[in-house]
């Protein structure tokens, strides 16, 4: 039998796409244990479409109030503890998921006003990355490295971090901190950053080089849990889903006067500040 | 072609040890940053960025400015440029090639660089800015070899060159202005956030990357029997100073923007970088030495009987280069991140360790621009 | 052939420097891994499964476990499915050191043999053993 070259061609794709097709098949087949079974979510785990915070400045008095949940967060994800170094050192290299500052650092585009109740002025805010609806760091990651959760949360994945920094000159809030040096290392005087004894032995460290910052409990979510930050807070702050219009966040932002820090950049974050102050005006 | 660089003269075999020594020291620093962590720089959680990046941007620029060179010889056939338009390629070569490691060293995780290649992203800059780089690499490295290989059989280039060398002229733009939007993209970095970044980063690169080029033609020709001639260097002279005319324009926008808008956040990198701040000023005297030099390169290049005479031309291409140097080298990247976020002050300086492998980069640079550039003159002494 | 002597010197010094990992290591058979799964966890076990079957795991854990951990930390799902239909809660942490809390006699043995460096250990936390 004799074929022409159009049938010759023919015959010679049909063939190729067999034989490539066939040898998917046949690698699937190998790994069959892997691609039979399936992953899915922790059934207890919490749903939400854009998870949000509302800070209720009014409940949060003493610095112990804050002390608590900085120490919460801080504790479980075994996020090194720098005091011990000098002072100057520690201000640059220190890593932190949660922390306080006041008015001026917190809202630094808000109007400088000179006249401003002295009380707010001098007032510590709760700060934490601000898991925003449209993040700067997400766009600039160059490996996906940091990234948008269906539910809301920007994720960072230790694993792919490169360590190039981008997202920590991108993110307006300073929210972001990069290992300096081994999280798991000692200062000068041989004291450990993270004590073995505190260790969270359920959760990772990190390692140098990469950068990490808040990733809203997501360990915790994933077994119905609030983050851990405001499970001691006293209420101060509230947990929720900002796109469900019955969640509690929702009920509050409605009823009260709330602020955002630097709003302006259009990053959309997700953490509300109820500042209050009207108890003294009334 | 590459033998060439195996032969030379006593100077040129210590000048070629002096740097691998060079490279030596900075290759054990960078060991100790490795293993020990970017927290042996002067970085902090506020500065994030500091002298590599700054080195990175600068040095695009100046692999940016070979099209300087291509635009009037391949363009507007320009023979005069005939002598000189290898040594633009090849420093063109030698500048991204420090782009290249001057990323590397800044990297948390080096050994993770692939991950930019195996998860591309194109919603992120530093994608494409990887990409545009490693093709102007390979276009210059392609282009300045066949060039130069062609020259040397004594024949006209290959017909499939000249495509690649039209490609090299927007190419060359691109990779300056991607650069530029690594920064001109990012809110709340007020100092950055500003649409002339790239006409500037362009303006700057074609003023400082043609001053430098005219100092290494003048050392060519002080060091070799190779005369790159009079004519194309006072051609390169008027381009740079146009350039930098353009530049110092565009930095005075800067400043009329955020001055008479009077709005604090674009005031203050202003304030930081040429002033200080609550007493902190690190980068004062640098960014006054960078104006004072840029005014005084100015002075000399604007009258041409200055400007024709050669000393004076070097001594303003050295000044400017080093005005510039300073500016986009250092005080650029600074200006983005100091006051903080918080607008706090955090100040930054590189470190001994810093300082050492940054230097160790640039003599890199300098033994990859060596040994091209005795290749080049090589080949032109032996068929002149 | 002109400066024969300084060539062969030169190659001969080559061929030495090039073979002397093989040569230093001649007769030098370093001892078979032997992972063990002596551990109380493990031997409280009335079948002693992991979990997938012990040639999977053998041949293909390291694919496991990057499928595991981009399904944990990219896509939030926590629980792994195996063939034979049981779920896990995947954790390098809490599910395999759990059970394997022998880490240098069970990851260590191999890849020590293997010479890999799986990074895990950088930030995972291993289980805290007695040094050997």
């Amino acid at each position: 039998m004799s074929i022409n070259r159009r049938q010759f061609l023919k015959l010679v794709g049909v063939s190729t796409v067999a034989g490539i097709g066939g040898a998917a098949v046949f690698g699937g087949l190998r790994n069959s244990g892997l691609e039979a079974s399936q992953t899915s979510p922790d059934p207890r785990s919490l749903k939400g479409k854009r998870w949000g915070f509302v800070v209720d400045m009014s409940k949060l008095k003493s610095d112990e109030d804050y002390q608590k949940c900085i120490d919460a967060c801080h504790s479980i994800h075994n996020v090194p503890d720098m005091s011990s170094l000098p002072e100057e050192i520690r201000k640059r290299q220190e890593i932190k998921w949660i922390w306080k500052d006041n008015f001026e650092h917190t809202f630094p585009t808000a109007p400088e006003d000179e006249y401003q109740n002295k009380e707010m002025k001098e007032k510590n805010f709760f700060l934490f990355c601000n898991h925003c609806a449209k993040p700067a760091c997400v766009r600039v990651c160059p490996t996906q490295a940091t990234f948008k959760r269906k539910d809301g949360v920007v994720m960072q994945d230790m694993h792919r971090c490169i360590g190039c920094r981008f997202c920590m000159a991108a993110c307006p809030f300073g929210a972001r901190s990069f290992n300096w040096r081994d999280p798991r290392g000692k200062d000068d005087n041989g004291r450990p950053f993270i004590k073995p004894e505190k260790e969270n032995k359920e959760f990772p460290t990190r390692m140098i080089g990469v950068v990490e910052k808040c990733t809203l409990c997501y360990e915790r979510l994933a077994k119905g849990l609030q983050p851990a930050c405001v499970e001691v807070s006293n209420g101060a702050i509230v947990f929720g889903d900002l796109e469900d219009p019955n969640s509690e966040v929702r009920k509050i932002i409605a009823a009260k006067y709330t602020i955002r820090r630097k709003p302006e950049l259009g990053t959309q974050p997700s953490i509300y500040y109820v500042i209050g102050g009207g108890e003294h005006a009334g | 072609m590459l033998d060439k660089a195996l032969t030379g003269g006593r100077r040129y075999w210590t000048w070629i040890f002096v740097l691998l020594a060079v490279i030596g020291v900075a290759v054990l620093t960078y060991l100790k940053q490795f293993n020990e962590g970017l927290g042996i720089t002067g970085l902090s959680r506020d500065v994030s960025w500091g002298i590599y990046i700054g080195q990175f941007t600068f040095l695009v620029g100046v692999a940016a400015s070979a099209v300087m060179l291509v635009i009037p010889y391949y363009l507007h056939d320009f023979k005069k440029f005939g002598k000189i338009v290898i040594l633009g390629e090849f420093l063109a070569i030698s500048a991204v090639i420090m782009c290249v490691l001057f990323i590397f060293v800044d990297m948390g995780q080096p050994m993770r660089i692939t991950n930019v290649i195996l998860y591309p992203t194109l919603n992120s800059v530093m994608f494409w800015d990887s990409v545009v780089l490693m093709g102007y690499l390979a276009l210059n490295l392609i282009i300045g070899w066949t060039t130069l290989g062609a020259e040397r059989k004594g024949v006209k280039p290959p017909q499939w060159v000249k495509p690649l060398i039209y490609l090299s002229i927007p190419w060359a733009v691109s990779i300056h202005t991607v650069t530029a939007f690594l920064y001109a993209g990012i809110p709340g970095r007020h100092f950055w956030l500003t649409a002339v970044m790239a006409p500037r980063f362009l303006a700057s690169a074609f003023a400082g990357g043609p001053a430098l080029l005219i100092l290494l033609a003048l050392l060519v020709r002080k060091t070799t029997k190779f005369d790159p001639g009079y004519e194309p260097i006072q051609a390169l002279g008027k381009i740079v100073t146009y350039a930098m005319f353009a530049n110092v324009f565009l930095l005075g926008m800067e400043f009329f923007t955020a001055f008479y808008s009077n709005i604090p956040g674009h005031m203050h990198p202003f304030h930081y970088l040429y002033a200080g701040i609550e007493g902190q000023g690190k980068l004062v005297p640098l960014m006054w030495a960078s104006s004072i030099f840029a005014v005084a390169s100015l002075a000399i290049l604007v009258f041409p009987s200055f400007r024709k005479n050669e000393k004076l031309l070097a001594i303003a291409c050295v000044m400017l280069f080093t005005s510039l140097w300073i500016d986009k080298g250092f005080g650029l990247v600074i200006g983005g991140f100091v006051p903080n976020m918080f607008e706090g002050i955090t100040e930054y300086w590189p470190t001994l360790p810093e300082a050492i492998i940054t230097v160790g980069v640039w003599a890199i640079g300098l033994l990859v621009l060596t040994v091209l550039y005795k290749v080049a003159v090589t080949v032109r002494e032996d068929t002149a | 052939m002109y400066d024969s002597g300084k060539i062969i010197a030169g190659l001969l010094a080559f061929v030495v420097f090039a073979t002397f990992p093989f040569i230093s290591n001649m007769g030098k058979a370093g001892a078979k891994p032997k992972p063990s799964i002596d551990t109380p966890v493990i031997n409280q076990m009335q079948v002693k499964q992991c979990v997938e079957s012990r040639d999977f795991m053998r041949t293909e854990h390291m694919q496991l476990l990057n499928n595991w951990r981009d399904s944990v930390v990219r896509n939030g799902d926590r629980i792994y499915v195996n063939n034979a239909g049981q779920g896990v809660n995947i954790s390098l942490q809490n599910t395999c050191m759990n059970c394997h809390s022998n880490k240098k006699k069970f990851c260590d043995e191999c890849h020590n043999y293997m010479a890999v460096k799986p990074y895990c250990w950088s930030c995972h936390i291993a289980p805290k053993e007695n040094a050997l």
